[in-house]
C-alpha cells in the first residue's frame, strides 16, 4: 500500500509549511517535498507606497529578523536617493548600520544554538521531548550556564539593536542615505564596560566558549555530526572586496562542492543576470538557481555554512583562528555537512561579537555626518547576509516616488532546494519501512530542517496552533496516522 | 496622584501590528500606555513586542504579577478569556515563537522563582497584511480594555481567584 507522510508546520498568517514523504507499497521512501512559508502578497503590499517607507514597512515581514529586512531595504533605497550601492555612506552611517547588523547576528545565532540546537546535540535527538530543552541541558554540571548565557547574549544583541535602530519594533535607525542617530558615549560605555555579563568582552568570551563546546562535542560524536545529512552543493554569499567574511556589504560569490568559483565576485546589482527562480507546481515557494548552471545543477545553499565556504578569511582574530580549524577539517575544501552549519553559526557569532567591540571602539560612531544624498535613481537593489543567509531587496519607483515593483528573495527561499535535499536524506534513513510516526522520527526530520534555521513562524505566533503536524496517508489519501506538535513542543496524537 | 496599591505588575502585549487582528496585543498596550500613571498605579509597567523572546524572562523576575496579552484564533475564546500560565520547559519547533510558560521556566531557571502570570486572550478573526483590526475584534479589544483596568485596580482579585476571572464574561 503506497503511503504518504505529511509534516505540516502550520502558522496562521505566513502560510503553511509541511513535509510530504511518499512511501511505496513496501514502505520505502520514494519522494520527499518540503513546502515552506513564503511571503505571498508582501511585494504587492508595498506597491504604491513612498519608497522612503520601505525600510520600516518591510519589518512587518518578520518578527524575528526585522533588522535584516530593515537594512536590506535601506540599502536598496540608498541607491534611489543617489547614496550609492552600499559603500557610499558616511563612515558614521555605515558603521552604525554594521553595529545594528552584528547585534542582530549575535542575538539570532546565540538563540539558535543555546536554546534550539544544544538540546538536540547534548541530550540526543531521540531524548524524551519533556526534557529535551535547554533547561534539561542545564541540569548537567558541564552545561549549567548555557541557558543563562543564551538569554544574556540575546539581551546584549537586542540592546545593541535598540540603541542603533531606535526601538525594538519598527525601528527607524536606517534611513535613505544613512542613519538617523549616532551612538552616544553613554551607550558606547554601557556596551563596552557594562557590568558583567552585559559587555562586549564577556560576549566574545562566551561566543568563543560556545565554539569550543561544539568542537569538543564534535570530537566525541564525529560520526553522527558528520553523517547526519551531507550532500554536495553549491554555496553562495556576499564576501568583502578582499574575500573576507562580510555580512553587510561586498560582492556576490558562489563556489561549487569542490571549491571552484562558479560566480566570481560579481556586483549584486546584476543579480538578475546570475540568479533565476524556478516555479514548481507543488509549492508556492520558488527555487532559486545560478543561471550559468541551470536549474538542475545551479541550486545553492546560503547561510553560515555557505558563508564560511565562500569567504577566504575572517577579519577578526579569534574568529579567524576558529575558521582555520574549521577549514582544516575538510582540507580547505567546502564543507557540505549539514550539521556543521551549527559550527559555522557559532564561529559567526564570535565574529559578530568581535566586530561589535571593534565598532564600539571606533569614534566614527559618535560622528554627526550621518546622511548622504546624490542624484535620484528609479531603481535600487539591496543585498545583505541575514542570520539565515543571503537576502535580496529590489525596488523600482515612479516619478511620484511610489514603489512600482518590489522583488524579495529571502534566505529561506534561497535554501529551498537544500532543505528539500536534507529532509529527503533523513526521511529515507528514518522512515523507510515505517508504518507509524514516532516522536524521534519527527524530531529527526526537524533537526535537519532546523540546521537551516528557516523562518517558519515569523511575524506572528499562535497559542493553540499546531506548528508541526505529521499525517500518514495511504494511496487513497486516507489518514493512517497523524502526529502534531504544539507551539510549546508538546506532541499530540 | 497617590499610588493605590503596591503591586508590581507587568502587562506585556505581543503580536504583529502589521497583521490585522494579530495587532490586538499591541493595540491594547497602546491604549494602556499612560493610563496607569495617570490613575495612580505607578507600579504598573507595560511592554510590547512582535513575539515573546527568551530575554523577556529578565523582565519577569521582580514582578508581583504578569499579564500577557495576545490575539487568539481559538474558537473556544468567544471574545476574551484569561487563564493562568503554567511553567512549560518545552521549546517549540523553532525558537521563533516561544510560549509564556517557557518564559516562566526560564525565569525560574535564572532567578529561582517566577511571578504568577496570566494570559489574556483577545479573539481575532482576520490576519491580512497591513489591514486594520476588524470591527468584531475591536469590540473584543474594548472588553479586554475594561477587564485590564479592573485587574489593575484590584489585582488581588485575580491573584486570589483566577477561576472566577476566567469564567467571567466581561461586557463593555
Amino acid at each position: 500500500m503506497a503511503q504518504k507522510v505529511t509534516i505540516s508546520p502550520v502558522t496562521r498568517v505566513e502560510g503553511h509549511g509541511k513535509v510530504t514523504i511518499k512511501l511505496d507499497d513496501e514502505g520505502h521512501v520514494t519522494q520527499s517535498r518540503f513546502h515552506i512559508v513564503e511571503f505571498r502578497g508582501f511585494e504587492r503590499f508595498v506597491q504604491g507606497r513612498p519608497y522612503w517607507e520601505a525600510p520600516v514597512l518591510v519589518q512587518r515581514l518578520c518578527g524575528i529578523c526585522p533588522v535584516s529586512h530593515h537594512l536590506g531595504a535601506a540599502k536598496a533605497v540608498d541607491m534611489i536617493v543617489g547614496a550609492g550601492a552600499g559603500d557610499g555612506l558616511t563612515p558614521t552611517g555605515e558603521k552604525m548600520r554594521r553595529l545594528m547588523h552584528y547585534g542582530q547576528i549575535l542575538q539570532s545565532h546565540a538563540l539558535h544554538f543555546f536554546h534550539l540546537t544544544s538540546p538536540d546535540l547534548l541530550l540526543g535527538i531521540d531524548a524524551d521531548p519533556a526534557v529535551r530543552n535547554v533547561i534539561g541541558v542545564a541540569r548537567s554540571p558541564d552545561y549549567k550556564d548555557l541557558a543563562v548565557q543564551g538569554v544574556m547574549m540575546r539581551k546584549f544583541g537586542q540592546e545593541i539593536i535598540e540603541a542603533t535602530a531606535g526601538k525594538k519594533i519598527h525601528g527607524t535607525g536606517a534611513i535613505p542615505g544613512g542613519i538617523n542617530k549616532s551612538l552616544s558615549l553613554e551607550e558606547r560605555d554601557r556596551f563596552l564596560k557594562g557590568k558583567d555579563p552585559l559587555n562586549a568582552d564577556t560576549m566574545i568570551d562566551w561566543a568563543e566558549a560556545a565554539v569550543a563546546l561544539f568542537r569538543d562535542y564534535h570530537q566525541k560524536h564525529r560520526e553522527m555530526i558528520d553523517g547526519y545529512s551531507q550532500f554536495p552543493s553549491n554555496h553562495l554569499s556576499l564576501v568583502g572586496r578582499d574575500g573576507a567574511l562580510d555580512l553587510y556589504h561586498g560582492k556576490l560569490r558562489a563556489v561549487d562542492a569542490d571549491g571552484k568559483k562558479i560566480l566570481n565576485d560579481v556586483n549584486y546589482q546584476d543579480y538578475l543576470s546570475h540568479i533565476a527562480e524556478e516555479v514548481r507546481s507543488w509549492t508556492y515557494m520558488k527555487f532559486p538557481f545560478l543561471t550559468n548552471l541551470g536549474n538542475e545543477k545551479g541550486w545553492y545553499r546560503v547561510g553560515p555554512l555557505a558563508r564560511l565556504n565562500t569567504c577566504d578569511f575572517i577579519p577578526t582574530p579569534r574568529a579567524q583562528k576558529a575558521f582555520e580549524e574549521f577549514k582544516a577539517y575538510t582540507g580547505g575544501k567546502p564543507d557540505n555537512m549539514c550539521m556543521h552549519t551549527h559550527w559555522a553559526r557559532l564561529i559567526e557569532a564570535l565574529f559578530a561579537a568581535e566586530s561589535i567591540k571593534e565598532l564600539l571602539e571606533d569614534p566614527d560612531l559618535q560622528g554627526e555626518d550621518r546622511v548622504v544624498k546624490g542624484t535620484r535613481q528609479n531603481e535600487g537593489i539591496g543585498l545583505i547576509e541575514a542570520p539565515r543567509g543571503t537576502l535580496f531587496h529590489h525596488y523600482r519607483v515612479n516619478e511620484f516616488d511610489q514603489i512600482q515593483m518590489a522583488n524579495l528573495i529571502v534566505s529561506t527561499t534561497n535554501n529551498n532546494q537544500a532543505m528539500n535535499e536534507a529532509v529527503g536524506q533523513v526521511a529515507r534513513r528514518e522512515m523507510d519501512g515505517q508504518k507509524t510516526i514516532t516522536e524521534p522520527m519527527m524530531n529527526a526530520v526537524e533537526v535537519a530542517i532546523r540546521a537551516y534555521d528557516p523562518c517558519l513562524s515569523c511575524a506572528t505566533h499562535a497559542l493553540g496552533k499546531m506548528p508541526l503536524e505529521i499525517t500518514l496517508l495511504n494511496h487513497n489519501e486516507e489518514v493512517v496516522d497523524r502526529k502534531s506538535r504544539h507551539t510549546n513542543g508538546v506532541q499530540q496524537n | 496622584m497617590n499610588m493605590k496599591h503596591d503591586y508590581n505588575i507587568l502587562i506585556y502585549g505581543y503580536g504583529n501590528p502589521g497583521r490585522q487582528d494579530d495587532g490586538l496585543g499591541d493595540a491594547l498596550i497602546g491604549r494602556l500606555e499612560n493610563w496607569p500613571d495617570l490613575n495612580g498605579y505607578e507600579q504598573v509597567t507595560v511592554d510590547v513586542n512582535y513575539q515573546l523572546q527568551v530575554e523577556d524572562a529578565i523582565l519577569l523576575q521582580d514582578k508581583d504579577l504578569v499579564i500577557f496579552v495576545d490575539a487568539s484564533m481559538a474558537e473556544e475564546v468567544e471574545d476574551i478569556a484569561i487563564e493562568p500560565v503554567e511553567v512549560d520547559h518545552r521549546a517549540s519547533f523553532t525558537m521563533h515563537a516561544i510560549s509564556p510558560g517557557y518564559l516562566l521556566a526560564m525565569c525560574r531557571k535564572m532567578y529561582g522563582n517566577h511571578p504568577p502570570a496570566y494570559i489574556l486572550h483577545i479573539r481575532g478573526y482576520e490576519w491580512g497584511i497591513n489591514e486594520p483590526i476588524t470591527d468584531a475584534a475591536r469590540e473584543n479589544l474594548d472588553k479586554a480594555w475594561n477587564l485590564l483596568k479592573e485587574i489593575i485596580r484590584e489585582p488581588e482579585k485575580l491573584d486570589a481567584n483566577h477561576a472566577y476571572m476566567t469564567a467571567k464574561k466581561v461586557t463593555g
